[in-house]
C-alpha cells in the first residue's frame, strides 16, 4: 500500500531543506522534488505502509494507495494522529464508513520520564537502574534440572 | 530515450565524501527498541566524562519493528514464574535453546514494562467483574507496577494502545541519552577490530543517506543491534506488494553481518520464522486465535488441528508436539500438510466467533468488541485494514484466508536465529555460556541485543528493550575493565572511505556509457541484485516456492550462486544516497541469508518442520543434532566455519 502526495496539498514544508515525511519515514523512501518544492514516494515497492508519513504531514497530504499487485480499488483508511487519540477514517470499496478511535498515549508529549538524576549505585550488580532503585531482589532459578 | 542520463534520486553522490570523524567510549549502533533500552540505562550507571554516540539509520521516533506501533506486549511475567516462560520459549524452538538468557530477561523484563506505562503507554486494565479496560479508562484502575491487572491474551501477552509505543519508548531514550549524543539517518555499515587484537572490536564506519558524508568512528565498546532480515526471499507479492513484508522491510540483516564480519560466532541460524498470518496483508492472528477465540479451518471447512491426522502428526515430534500449545513451527506443518494435500486454502472463522461472543454481549459491548478487532490492525498492520476495506471484508460477515508467510530471520519473536552471546556471570550458568559480560558476543566489546542476541526468542518488544538495558551495564563493565585495552583500527581515513563509496565510484566510472542508467555491462545496481538474491534464495534455500523444502545437494547450487553473487557485489552501483544505502544493503542481506542456509546445510535433520525441511534429512536426530550450531567466517579468506556447541538444560522439565 504505498503513499502518494497530494500535489495540490504539499506544501513541501515551507521550503525547509528538510520535510516531515522525509524526516520520519523509517525507509528514506520520501524525498523533496526541491524544483517543485513537492515530495514524493521514491521506491513505493519499498513502503511497508507503517503511515509514520501520513500521520506526521502538517498538510495532511500524504495518504496510501492499496498495493496494485493484490488490493482493489476504491478503500481507504486515514488517520488523524492527536495528542491524546487517534482517528480512524476506514473506507469501504463499497461506501461502508467506519470510524474508530483509540488512546495512543496518556502523558503529553515530552513528558516521559527518563530518570535523569537516577544514578545506579553497583555497576557489577545484575539490577537495572529503576530496580536497583526500588529494592528489588535479583531472582535465581529455583527449578533447576 | 533516456539521455541525458541521470541517477534518480534527489540526493546526488559525489565522489570524494567529507569525512566525519568521531572518538567516543561507547557506540550503540541501531535506534529500535533495543537500541533505545540501550540509551535510557547507560548514562545511570556511566562516568560523567564517558563520550556515547548511538548511530541509527532511520529517525529513533519511528525506527524498527515497532516502528507503526503494537497491539500487544508479548511478553510481561506478571504472576506467572520466570521458570514457565523458559519452558515455553524452550518448547516452542524445539527445545534447543539457551537457557541462561531466557531466564535473565524474564526477570528483568516487566521493569521495562513499568516503564512504559509510567512513561505514558496505554495499557488494557481487566475490571474486579472481567471487563476489559481500554488504557485510558483503565488509568483508573492503577498501574501495572502498582498491582492493576492486565488484559492477557494468551498466559504472557497484555494488551495496549501501541500506536504511539515507539515514539513513547523513543522519547525517553533520547531523552536520556540527549540529542547531542545521536546521529540519524547515519548507516553504520562495517565494525572494525583492534589492530593488536584482532578479536576485539575498536570502531565502525558508516555514511549519511542525507548528505554525502562517511563516519569513522573510534570506540572502545559496541552495541550491534538493528534488527532481523526482511526480504531476504522471495515475498508471496512481487510487485508493490513486497514492501508489506511481515517483518520491517528495512531489516537487512546488518545485525549478523556486521558481527560475522568482525568475528563474532553466530548461532542456530538455520531458525527461520514463517509466520501463519492473514493473507496479504499480513494481519496478525494472535488476537482472533487468542481474544476473540475463533478457528481456522481447511477448504473442505474442517477443523484440521483437531483431526485425528493431525495428532498422530504433532505426536512423531513429542514431547514438543504434544505440548498443551504446540510450537510455532508444528502449527505451520499442520497447514503445510493442509496445502500439499490439496485442502487449501486455510480460513479464519471470523464469522463464527464473533456470533459466538455475539450471544452472550450486549450491543455496546459487541460494538466495542468490534473496534477491538479494527484496533488490532490499526495499531500494528495498518495494511491489513485497508486490504478488508479494498475487499469489503466486514471480519462478522465475511472470514479471510490465512497463511504462513515468506521466511523471516529474527531472533527476538517466535525465532531463535542470532549471534552467540555470555550468559550473566552468575554460579547457575554454565561455564561454557559466561566469559565476563552479559550479552558480550565472542568478539571482547561488541555486544548484542534484540533480535541480535542468538537462542533467547520470545523476547518481543519489552523483552528487546529489557535486553538493551541489560547491555547498557555490561558495557560498562568492559569499559572499566579492558577500555584501555583497545588501540584502534588498522585502516586508514582513504582505505575506509574507498570502501564505503565504492558503488559510488562504480557507478560515475561507468554510468556514461549507456543511455539508461540501471542497464550497464559494468556494474550491477541494488534493485536488480534484490531480486537476485531472493530467486536463488526461494528455489534453493527452501522458500515458498518449494514450501520450505530444499536438500543438500539445492544448497549446494546455492552456495556456487552466492559466490558469484558476492564477486558481483564488487561492482554494485549507486547513483544517489539512497542507492547508496539499498546497495549496503543488499550486501548485509547476502551474508546474513548466506549464514542461514549454511547452518542449514550443516545441520543434517529436519528441526522445524513447519519452518524448513532438509528432504534428504525428513525428522529430528536427536543423538547427533541435539546441540547449537555455531558459524564464523573470516572476512580475510572469505572461509566459512560451523561446529557443534552442546546444549546445557537449566530448568527442569
Amino acid at each position: 500500500m504505498p503513499t502518494f502526495v497530494i500535489s495540490e496539498k504539499c506544501d513541501g514544508c515551507k521550503g525547509g531543506d528538510k520535510t516531515a515525511c522525509m524526516y520520519i519515514c523509517p525507509n528514506d523512501l520520501m524525498v523533496l522534488d526541491t524544483n517543485e518544492m513537492k515530495a514524493y514516494n521514491q521506491e513505493p515497492d519499498q513502503c511497508w505502509e507503517c503511515y509514520s508519513c501520513v500521520k506526521i504531514c502538517p498538510s495532511q497530504a500524504i495518504e496510501v494507495r492499496g498495493y496494485n499487485d493484490f488490493v482493489p480499488m476504491g478503500a481507504s483508511v486515514v488517520p488523524m494522529l492527536g495528542t491524546e487519540d487517534v482517528m480512524w477514517t476506514c473506507k469501504f470499496r463499497n461506501g461502508v464508513v467506519k470510524r474508530f478511535k483509540f488512546p495512543i498515549r496518556t502523558t503529553p508529549e515530552g513528558e516521559a520520564n527518563s530518570y535523569d538524576d537516577l544514578k545506579g549505585k553497583d555497576l557489577n550488580s545484575g539490577l537495572l537502574s529503576t530496580q536497583e532503585a526500588d529494592g528489588y531482589v535479583l531472582v535465581t532459578p529455583s527449578e533447576l534440572a | 530515450m533516456a539521455l541525458p542520463n541521470k541517477p534518480v534520486g534527489e540526493l546526488k553522490v559525489v565522489r570524494d565524501p567529507e569525512v566525519d570523524k568521531r572518538d567516543v567510549d561507547v557506540l550503540i549502533i541501531g535506534g529500535g527498541m533495543a537500541a533505545c533500552g540501550t540509551a535510557f540505562e547507560i548514562k545511570k550507571w556511566a562516568d560523567d566524562d564517558t563520550k556515547i554516540l548511538l548511530c541509527d539509520k532511520a529517525a529513533l521516533e519511528r525506527s524498527g519493528a515497532v516502528a507503526q506501533g503494537l497491539s500487544a506486549i508479548n511478553t510481561y511475567i506478571g504472576e506467572n514464574k520466570i521458570e514457565d516462560y523458559v519452558r515455553m520459549v524452550r518448547n516452542d524452538l524445539m527445545g534447543i535453546v539457551r537457557e541462561d538468557l531466557i531466564y535473565d530477561l524474564g526477570r528483568h523484563v516487566d521493569d521495562s514494562v513499568h516503564l512504559f506505562e509510567e512513561w505514558g503507554l496505554p495499557v488494557w486494565k481487566k475490571t474486579d467483574d472481567g471487563k476489559n479496560m481500554d488504557g485510558k479508562k483503565g488509568l483508573k484502575l492503577g498501574t501495572l507496577k502498582s498491582g492493576a491487572t492486565p488484559v492477557r491474551t494468551g498466559k504472557w501477552q497484555i494488551m495496549i494502545n501501541g500506536e504511539s509505543y515507539k515514539r513513547i519508548v523513543a522519547e525517553a531514550g533520547k531523552k536520556a541519552l540527549g540529542e547531542d549524543n545521536i546521529i540519524e539517518r547515519c548507516f553504520i555499515v562495517e565494525i572494525l577490530n583492534d589492530k593488536e587484537d584482532p578479536n576485539r572490536v575498536a570502531g565502525a564506519v558508516g555514511f549519511s543517506v542525507r548528505e554525502n558524508k562517511v563516519y569513522i568512528i573510534n570506540a572502545k565498546t559496541i552495541v550491534c543491534a538493528c534488527g532481523g532480515a526482511v526480504n531476504v526471499y522471495q515475498p508471496r507479492s512481487v510487485g508493490e506488494g513486497k514492501g508489506r513484508a511481515w517483518y520491517p522491510v528495512w531489516n537487512a540483516g546488518s545485525t549478523y553481518t556486521m558481527a560475522l564480519r568482525a568475528g563474532a560466532e553466530l548461532s542456530m541460524m538455520e531458525n527461520r520464522f514463517t509466520p501463519a498470518r492473514f493473507k496479504d496483508g499480513y494481519g496478525p492472528v494472535g488476537a482472533w486465535f487468542l481474544l476473540f477465540k475463533a478457528q481456522a479451518v481447511n477448504g473442505l471447512g474442517e477443523s484440521y488441528v483437531a483431526s485425528d491426522d493431525a495428532k498422530a502428526e504433532l505426536e512423531k515430534y513429542a514431547p514438543y508436539g504434544t505440548a498443551a500449545v504446540p510450537p510455532t513451527c508444528l502449527r505451520n506443518h499442520l497447514m503445510m500438510k493442509e496445502y500439499k494435500e490439496g485442502r487449501g486454502p486455510i480460513i479464519m472463522k471470523t464469522s463464527d466467533a464473533l456470533a459466538k461472543l455475539g450471544e452472550t454481549m450486549s450491543k455496546k459491548e459487541l460494538k466495542h468488541l468490534e473496534s477491538e478487532a479494527w484496533e488490532d490492525f490499526l495499531d500494528m498492520s495498518v495494511g491489513q485494514a485497508g486490504l478488508w476495506c479494498a475487499t469489503n471484508t466486514e471480519p462478522e460477515k465475511k472470514d479471510s484466508e490465512i497463511m504462513p508467510t515468506e521466511p523471516y530471520l529474527l531472533g527476538s519473536h517466535s525465532g531463535c536465529c542470532g549471534i552467540w552471546c555470555s550468559g550473566p556471570e552468575e554460579d547457575w550458568v554454565p561455564a561454557d555460556y559466561k566469559w565476563g559480560y552479559n550479552r558480550m558476543t565472542t568478539v571482547n566489546g561488541l555486544f548484542t541485543a534484540g533480535d541480535g542476541v542468538g537462542c533467547s526468542g520470545h523476547k518481543f518488544s519489552s523483552g528487546s528493550h529489557a535486553e538493551g538495558r541489560i547491555v547498557a551495564k555490561s558495557m560498562l563493565q568492559y569499559l572499566k575493565a579492558e577500555g584501555d585495552k583497545v588501540t584502534g583500527f588498522k585502516e586508514t581515513d582513504e582505505e575506509l572511505v574507498d570502501m564505503i563509496y565504492k558503488p559510488v565510484r562504480n557507478y560515475l566510472d561507468h554510468c556514461e556509457y549507456t543511455t539508461a542508467q540501471d542497464i550497464n555491462p559494468n556494474y550491477c545496481k541494488p534493485a536488480g541484485m534484490a531480486l537476485r538474491l531472493m530467486k536463488m534464495t526461494n528455489e534453493y534455500g527452501g522458500g515458498i516456492a518449494t514450501y520450505y523444502m530444499t536438500s543438500g545437494k539445492n544448497l549446494e547450487i546455492l552456495m556456487d550462486l552466492f559466490e558469484m553473487f558476492r564477486e558481483d557485489l564488487e561492482n554494485i552501483a549507486a547513483g544517489d544516497l539512497h542507492e547508496l544505502m539499498r546497495a549496503w544493503e543488499i550486501i548485509h542481506r547476502l551474508y546474513t541469508v548466506q549464514a542461514h542456509t549454511r547452518h542449514i546445510q550443516f545441520r543434517e535433520e529436519s528441526r522445524y518442520p513447519g519452518f524448513y525441511y532438509r528432504g534428504d534429512f525428513m525428522g529430528q536426530n536427536d543423538d547427533e543434532w541435539f546441540c547449537f550450531t555455531n558459524s564464523s567466517y573470516n572476512k580475510e579468506t572469505n572461509e566459512w566455519s560451523l561446529k557443534k556447541v552442546p546444549y546445557v538444560q537449566i530448568i527442569a522439565d
